[in-house]
């Protein structure tokens, strides 16, 4: 995730209408219609079995933990869910589609509605969604391998998805990627997708359309597929509407069409379509009977939602007494939250511990290439030991400074900080004697430096206090050896005051 | 209902049905005399019927989400006409932009 970003771009008396479809992958173990593993990265075809391979006569059956996840994500955004759903096959044909058909949802959706808050630079921002639906996932075509052939691999063939269509309520490209990043969250959340955009299980489509500032009308959109990345949505959209402006400026009509984002070039791209690509001749699934979902399960099911982000993040500022924008960075992913909460909990100083996680840790985790993964499962340093280290440095054993060798250490050597302050014997100087002999060392050795001090030149307190430090290791507590200092030396110069 | 030949064309292309002349044009009337049939039912007042998604009034069953599958890509690909390894092979894929 990154915190800068360009200023709204000028589009001068023209206004981008956006609208996102994103196709979230259900953390479910099994796929959507049948039990073959939906996990990631398995060799070629391993994952599959006669429903996902498209076989005659086989009949698909539902995997009731993606229905639940999917009502889960339903309630969660305030959708409307129906008493019944009903499941439709979307008809084409392509080699990573078995059947010849996907099962979807068409007519009857399991949620309508709904919206999702986004936080941005200009204040909360309604997005409000037209509907989520379940459909099964196709396969993986892979092109590259001789002139004459195509490989296709069906392990993601049936992986449940979760499609959630919003209403095109967004108004610039940033407005997008605060969308998407809002949603993830969310999703995380609920624990229902793990958000992760460059293995695909979390898919965003764009429908962009421009319009003159104050036109009721909404302009020709175009669909941008193959966005996967927060960065490249941003890029991609912009780009998409200075090409829409472009062209009808000089004197040409926005086509209806899928275009794909190049990101090496930087720009989209019209995809090769036939007229009747979008012809799928939807009609209700026979395979399946509609679905009904009763009202004490729906109820069921909202009773257990977790804290959700911006709850949450109200919580932290309410109990915590942190500002409003740590709060927000603190509860953008559950984990990082988590982390957060157990560190308080083992030492109660939020607002130290707030800038340890937002400082330290969220900067070494972004070194690390970390930041798409979920964090703290590949954080080596607990909560808890977090947790030790600040209170060592609050009850006097450390300064803040040499905290920070031993993070490192902590990192390296997944050690605890008490054993790591004892093993390097960080441990803090705050005896009164040992400074002042320290003290006295560093000014019989430096006796031009003190009569200049001494002269007046007080930026040299600083000097004194360095080589102080370094003389003790860093460990001499630092307020201890301002004080023994300033009382050795005497005021400089003859200015009394300042 | 008429049905034109252009419309039998574009299911089939749809279809992926390649036709003779002599398909097409029986097609044609199956379809019109289909459609006819349809048209006849559609006279009927169902307005206070809610439309049936099922002769079973049920809902669709579910599984436990347990996986189940015996990770043997082998027996399944070898019943493909082509194939790499345990890929499936098939002609290759166009995929353009202009």
């Amino acid at each position: 995730m990154s915190d800068t970003r360009d200023e709204t771009p000028d589009y001068g008396d023209w206004e981008p209408v956006i609208g996102l479809e994103v196709h979230a992958q259900l953390l479910t173990e099994s796929k959507l219609f049948c039990g073959c593993s939906a996990s990631f990265g398995a060799a070629p075809n391993a994952h599959t079995c006669p429903v996902c391979m498209g076989f005659p006569g086989v009949l698909p059956v539902l995997n009731e933990r993606a229905l639940e996840f999917a009502i889960r994500t339903g309630i969660a955004t305030g959708c409307t869910i129906p008493t019944r759903a009903r499941w439709a096959r979307k008809n084409y044909f392509y080699p990573d589609l078995p059947k010849g058909y996907q099962i979807s949802m068409f007519d009857e959706p399991l949620a309508i509605g709904g919206g999702i808050d986004v936080e941005t630079p200009a204040g909360t921002k309604r997005v409000r969604l037209t509907r989520i639906h379940m459909e099964e996932d196709a396969g993986k075509n892979i092109h590259d391998t001789d002139d004459a052939h195509s490989l296709v691999d069906l392990n993601r063939a049936g992986v449940p998805l979760m499609e959630i269509v919003s209403e095109p309520d967004i108004a610039s490209a940033a407005e997008a990627a605060d969308y998407l990043r809002t949603l993830r969250s969310l999703l995380q959340y609920l624990e229902v997708c793990d958000g992760n955009l460059e293995q695909g299980s979390f898919r965003c489509d764009a429908n962009v359309s421009v319009r003159k500032k104050g036109d009721p009308k909404l302009g020709t959109r175009t669909e941008i597929k193959n966005i996967n990345s927060f960065r490249n949505v941003e890029r991609a959209i912009d780009s998409e509407i200075r090409r829409q402006i472009d062209l009808i400026e000089s004197g040409g009509t926005v086509r209806q069409e899928t275009r794909g984002w190049d990101a090496d070039r930087g720009r989209t791209l019209a995809m090769r379509s036939k007229e009747d690509a979008h012809d799928y001749r939807y009609f209700p699934e026979p395979d399946l009977l509609p679905l009904e979902v009763p009202r004490e399960r729906i109820e069921a099911i909202r009773g257990e939602l977790p804290e959700l982000p911006a709850a949450r993040r109200d919580r932290f500022v309410e109990q915590y007494g942190i500002p409003d924008y740590d709060a927000g960075v603190l509860t953008a992913r559950r984990d990082l939250a988590d982390y957060y909460e157990a560190a308080v909990r083992t030492h109660p100083n939020p607002k130290a511990l707030s800038n340890w996680v937002m400082g330290d840790v969220l900067r070494t985790v972004r070194e690390r290439g970390l930041d798409e993964a979920l964090v703290i499962r590949d954080w080596p340093v607990s909560a808890e030991s977090l947790g030790r280290l600040v209170a060592r440095i609050d009850d006097g054993t450390i300064s803040g400074k040499i905290a920070k060798t031993v993070l490192e250490e902590m990192l390296a050597s997944g050690a605890e900080p008490d054993d790591v302050i004892e093993r390097k014997g960080l441990r803090q100087v705050t005896d009164a004697g040992a400074i002042t002999g320290a003290v006295e060392e560093v000014l019989a050795a430096n006796p031009d430096k003190v009569a200049e001090y001494r002269g007046g030149k007080d930026k040299l307190l600083g000097f004194f206090v360095g080589q102080i430090m370094k003389a003790t290791g860093g460990k001499a507590n630092p307020q201890a050896v301002n004080q023994i200092l300033r009382a050795r030396l005497g005021e400089p110069g003859t200015s009394s005051g300042g | 209902m008429p049905v034109s030949l252009e419309d039998v064309d574009h299911i089939a292309r749809l279809a992926r049905l390649g036709l003779t002349d002599e398909e097409r044009t029986a097609l044609r009337g199956e379809l019109e005399s289909i459609l006819g049939y349809v048209e006849q039912l559609a006279k009927l007042d169902t307005g206070g019927v809610e439309p049936t998604a099922s002769m079973r009034d049920d809902s669709t069953p579910t599984r436990p989400d347990r996986t189940s599958n015996d990770d043997d890509a082998e027996k399944l690909v070898e019943r493909a006409p082509d194939r790499q390894g345990t890929y499936l092979r098939v002609p290759k894929i166009i995929e353009a932009s202009e």
